[in-house]
């Protein structure tokens, strides 16, 4: 039904296109209009200081108009059906000996679909920030680097080699960095800016020696080619082995999974919208990416396969066992990406790869949703804070408007957040109809069917982890009694905490429909559902080759689970499973009083464990950065100052010793030249006589 | 009876040689070089040298010397009172090139043994001492082939003398 | 150079009076190196010229009257550097109070 609509509307906009071959429809435009929007709001920043405007048009439009090219490319390529990706080369950049880097965009159903996902929920987080930044006085700024972002991310998904993909890779690194640390007079937010880069540093060192690796095996590093030859590696190999575990590292950097992690929850320190776009919807989502564009390397190295999926599901185990313990709401949201993402490596390790990037869509549109749903329940709680003190005189302390605990009983003062919030739960819980159930139901399956039974184990329980948390974090913030201005100020919260406007709660309004509908473009046949498998048909040609591999080398996915059952069956107990975790949470949550943050008591026991993040970050202190540090002091102390300023400056005072040494031959004394004369005499006896 | 006398002579010669150089007081100095002075001219008798044996006591030990121990005198040099022999160090530099310079010079000296040993020109020289007497055996040659040198010798006492009086004037005239 | 030349060496006269020359000689030197008084010094190079009268003589035994001749000489060479030697020391102690040579380095420049 999907396909239907989806054709017909792709005969009207693009009928020209001939069956099998794809000709982009403005390829620089795409790239152009987010770099010309940033560069403008760059230059805006100085020039129309005081006006909020200006900037809020210019940032929104660029993503906006940006969208409708995509679209119609995209529309262009779903009538084409291409079965080859398209190049398009722009310039070259590096020409050294062997080595050739052209600027070459590539497109093919895997990087449109990423374009959409890009654009289309990067719209609706623009115009959602109109509001949100509205009195912010750096809003030039915030646009500025937002549509980099945007513009580096399309670089990142659209480039037809390892290196402009790295350039990309690169480039939103450093977007994450300046919107992280945006408020940077904080010293705390802009450590944590700085946390995120350095920590995904780490993750681009294994990222480039991968790249040096392929260059060396296959003289090139184009997609095309690369996809080609990729056959020549032997299955199971130590080089192919340790490119992918290479490139895998640079997947934990930038998509946060164990053990380079730690920056994400910290990176909750930008505005929200940037923690939507960034650390949720896109940037994270560039591992996942990776290993989906060099899914055929994966598939020739079951170890590296192994490796993800174990530490996707680890992943998603341990940062759903934080979540459920975290006060403050942008971090729940935080750990549960992490979570989620998790289930993204188990689908991509395993060799679901269409459902690891079913699972990327459907996350894009829910967590977004979450994540701008946080956003406005913070900024209503400030401003009615700010409302508050703006009454009265003197300076009131309030607290931290992410926490949950002072928030409380929104549901009728927010009740359209209120709403779109609980349709991204349902959705995130895996309950039916709703679009997360799609998705997470087929990573489990697959886990399960293609020979993992422990990570189906661990998937399941974090399914479950994964509804608790959500509904935690639902009741606290808007169910039970107003806790914003006290146990009893329940009459002031209704007085000054209002609704978002418009411009706000539209573009959730837009993401809770694509919630809900975003699942059914891959409906599993499985299922006792309309058959629908948009999605596997669409990247079928992406994935064939590493399908190809897997078939020929590895076990056929057995459509019954070695658990027993079938498909059917355990997407039905998976989902049951899930509103039954939803309901039972609520029913032992919603009674219990909360307290506020200024009267909580300290956590304890196995909770504060939870609440502390497991003391990972801690142990990488003890472990990691003390070492280094005295290491680095050890260098500077020892080798610098002792070594190597000692060498030189030894090496001048030696010469000054020569030269004193020379000088009292001159002692202007006679006997001093005696001396001489007869050591002079010593040597014509000894050698000539 | 000869040998003992060489060793005799030789051995004083170099006894009072190296208390010489050992003395604090330059007086004793003087006088020990003079005693060395005196061994020497007693080799130089064994070796058949009679004229300059008698030449070495009279100019060396009496003319000169005796300028020395008048200079002393004039100056009164004669009390050892500072320590003017080198130190430690010094002496250790000193004496390792004393030891090599002596080692090389025995190294030549054994190595020129078979020079030494026919003396023909000494056998010559002592039948020519029975004609000519002590003195004659230097005077023939230096009266003959040797009278220039003889003459430019007498203008170098000349030149020094002046050039001592000069030297050794008070700054006023 | 065997070893049987060492002990018949010293039964030759001028073999002796050879070995004397040097010892005297390097005597001598090291009265140059180790006195710090300007007169000593002197009489150390005195006796340096002495010893060479020694080795000359015990030539002339083998080569002829020259030998001599040059003692003649060398000592009338001697006495004229000596009285003018002491003429120096002498200005120089008139002006310093001292005779240390040590104390002198105006070489230097």
């Amino acid at each position: 039904m999907v396909t239907g609509v989806v054709s017909a509307l792709a005969a009207v906009v693009a009928p020209a296109a001939q069956e099998g071959a794809f000709s982009p429809v403005l390829p620089w435009a795409i790239l152009g209009i987010p770099l010309a929007g940033a560069i403008l709001n760059g230059i805006g920043a100085f020039l129309w200081r005081d006006n909020r405007s200006i900037p809020g048009a210019i940032g929104p439009i660029a993503l906006v108009a940006t969208f409708a090219v995509v679209l119609v490319n995209f529309l262009g390529m779903q009538a084409a059906e291409p079965h080859d990706p398209t190049v398009v080369g722009l310039w070259t950049w590096i020409e050294s000996g062997s080595l050739r880097i052209g600027v070459d965009l590539q497109f093919d159903q895997l990087s449109m679909l990423m374009c959409m996902i890009v654009t289309g929920v990067g719209s609706l987080i623009h115009i959602y920030s109109v509001g949100y930044m509205k009195e912010d006085p750096a809003i030039s700024r915030f646009f500025a680097y937002l549509n980099l972002f945007v513009f580096f991310m399309l670089i990142l998904v659209l480039g037809a080699s390892l290196p402009m993909m790295f350039v990309g890779w690169e480039g939103v690194g450093l977007c994450s960095y300046l919107l992280i640390g945006f408020w940077f007079d904080n010293r705390e937010y802009s450590n944590a800016g700085k946390k995120a880069f350095i920590v995904n540093r780490i993750g681009d060192a294994g990222f480039l020696i991968a790249m040096f690796l392929l260059f060396v095996a296959f003289g090139t590093l184009d997609f095309v080619p690369l996809i080609e030859n990729a056959g020549s590696l032997a299955y199971g190999g130590a080089l192919v082995t340790g490119i992918t575990m290479l490139l895998f590292l640079g997947c934990t950097g930038k998509s946060a999974q164990i053990p380079l992690y730690i920056w994400l929850p910290d990176a909750m320190a930008g505005p929200t919208p940037v923690s939507a776009l960034i650390h949720a919807a896109t940037m994270v989502t560039a591992g996942i990416y990776l290993i989906a564009r060099m899914s055929v390397f994966f598939a020739l190295a079951p170890v590296t396969d192994a490796v993800v999926a174990t530490v996707g599901a680890g992943t998603a185990l341990f940062a759903a066992t934080i979540a459920i313990r975290q006060y403050d709401i942008k971090k729940v949201l935080a750990y549960s990406t992490i979570s989620q993402l998790g289930y993204m490596f188990l689908a991509a390790g395993v060799g679901a790869f269409t459902a690891g990037m079913f699972h990327l869509m459907t996350h894009a549109f829910f967590k977004a949703l979450l994540f701008l749903g946080a956003g406005a329940v913070i900024h209503a709680v400030h401003h009615a804070w700010d409302h508050d003190s703006h009454g009265q005189d003197g300076h009131v302390a309030h607290g931290d408007p992410n926490d949950m605990r002072n928030h409380g009983g929104l549901r009728r003062l927010m009740p359209r957040t209120f709403l779109f919030m609980w349709i991204a739960t349902l959705a995130i819980s895996g309950i039916p109809p709703f679009a997360g159930f799609f998705s997470k139901d087929e990573i489990i399956w697959y886990a399960g069917a293609y020979g993992f039974p422990l990570l189906w184990a661990v998937a399941l329980v974090t399914a479950v982890l994964t509804a608790v948390y959500m509904t935690r974090l639902m009741v606290m913030t808007f169910h039970g009694s107003s806790r914003t201005f006290g146990h009893g100020g329940a009459e002031k919260t209704k007085r000054l905490l209002t609704e978002s406007p418009a411009v706000m709660w539209v573009p959730l309004m837009v993401l809770a429909v694509l919630s809900v509908v975003g699942g059914w473009v891959n409906i599993a046949p499985a299922l006792p559902l309309p058959d629908v498998e948009w999605l596997h048909h669409w990247l079928e040609p992406i994935f064939e080759p590493a399908l190809h591999v897997m078939q020929e080398h590895r076990i056929e996915a057995a459509h019954a689970s070695p658990i027993g059952g079938g498909e059917a069956l355990w997407a039905e107990i998976s989902a049951v499973l899930a509103v039954i975790a939803v309901v039972v949470t609520f029913r032992v949550l919603s009674p219990r009083t909360v307290p506020t943050e200024a009267e909580a008591p300290a956590e304890t026991g196995f909770s504060k464990i939870l609440h502390d993040k497991w003391y990972v970050d801690e142990l990488y202190d003890r472990v990691i950065i003390r070492p280094s540090l005295a290491l680095w002091r050890a260098c500077w102390k020892i080798v610098d100052v002792g070594i190597i300023d000692g060498t030189v400056n030894g090496a001048g005072h030696v010469a000054r010793l020569f030269g004193w040494m020379g000088g009292q031959v001159q002692s202007g004394r006679v006997t001093t030249y005696l001396v001489v004369f007869m050591l002079g005499a010593l040597l014509v006896l000894g050698v000539l006589a | 009876m000869y040998d003992f006398l060489l060793f005799f002579f030789a051995g004083g010669a170099v006894l009072g040689a190296v208390l010489m150089v050992t003395r604090k007081n330059p007086v004793s100095a003087v006088i020990f070089l003079i005693a060395v002075f005196f061994f020497t001219s007693g080799v130089f008798l064994l070796l058949d040298a009679h004229y300059l044996a008698a030449i070495n006591v009279i100019l060396y030990a009496g003319a000169i010397m005796v300028l020395f121990l008048f200079v002393i005198m004039l100056l009164n040099l004669g009390h050892a009172d500072w320590r003017d022999l080198r130190g430690p160090f010094g002496g250790l530099l000193t004496g390792s090139i004393g030891v090599a310079f002596l080692g090389l010079l025995v190294r030549n000296i054994v190595a020129s043994t078979d020079a030494i040993a026919a003396t023909p020109a000494g056998d010559a020289l002592r039948e020519a001492t029975l004609e000519q007497g002590i003195v004659g055996v230097v005077a023939r040659p230096l009266f003959g082939e040797y009278v220039v040198v003889l003459e430019v010798t007498g203008v170098l006492l000349l030149v020094s003398i002046v050039g001592t009086i000069l030297l050794a004037r008070r700054g006023d005239a | 150079m065997n070893e049987g030349t060492a002990l018949s060496m010293l039964g030759t006269p001028g073999a002796v009076a050879l070995m004397v020359s040097a010892i005297l000689f390097t005597i001598g030197v090291i009265g140059v190196l180790l006195r710090r008084n300007a007169i000593i010094m002197f009489m150390c190079i005195e006796l340096m010229l002495n010893a060479v009268n020694i080795s000359l003589v015990a030539f002339s035994r083998v080569h002829g009257m020259e030998g001599q001749i040059l003692v003649f000489f060398v000592m009338a060479v001697a006495a004229a550097e000596a009285a003018v030697g002491l003429a120096i020391i002498i200005a120089i102690f008139r002006h310093y109070e001292v005779v240390d040579l040590d104390r002198f380095n105006l070489l230097r420049w």
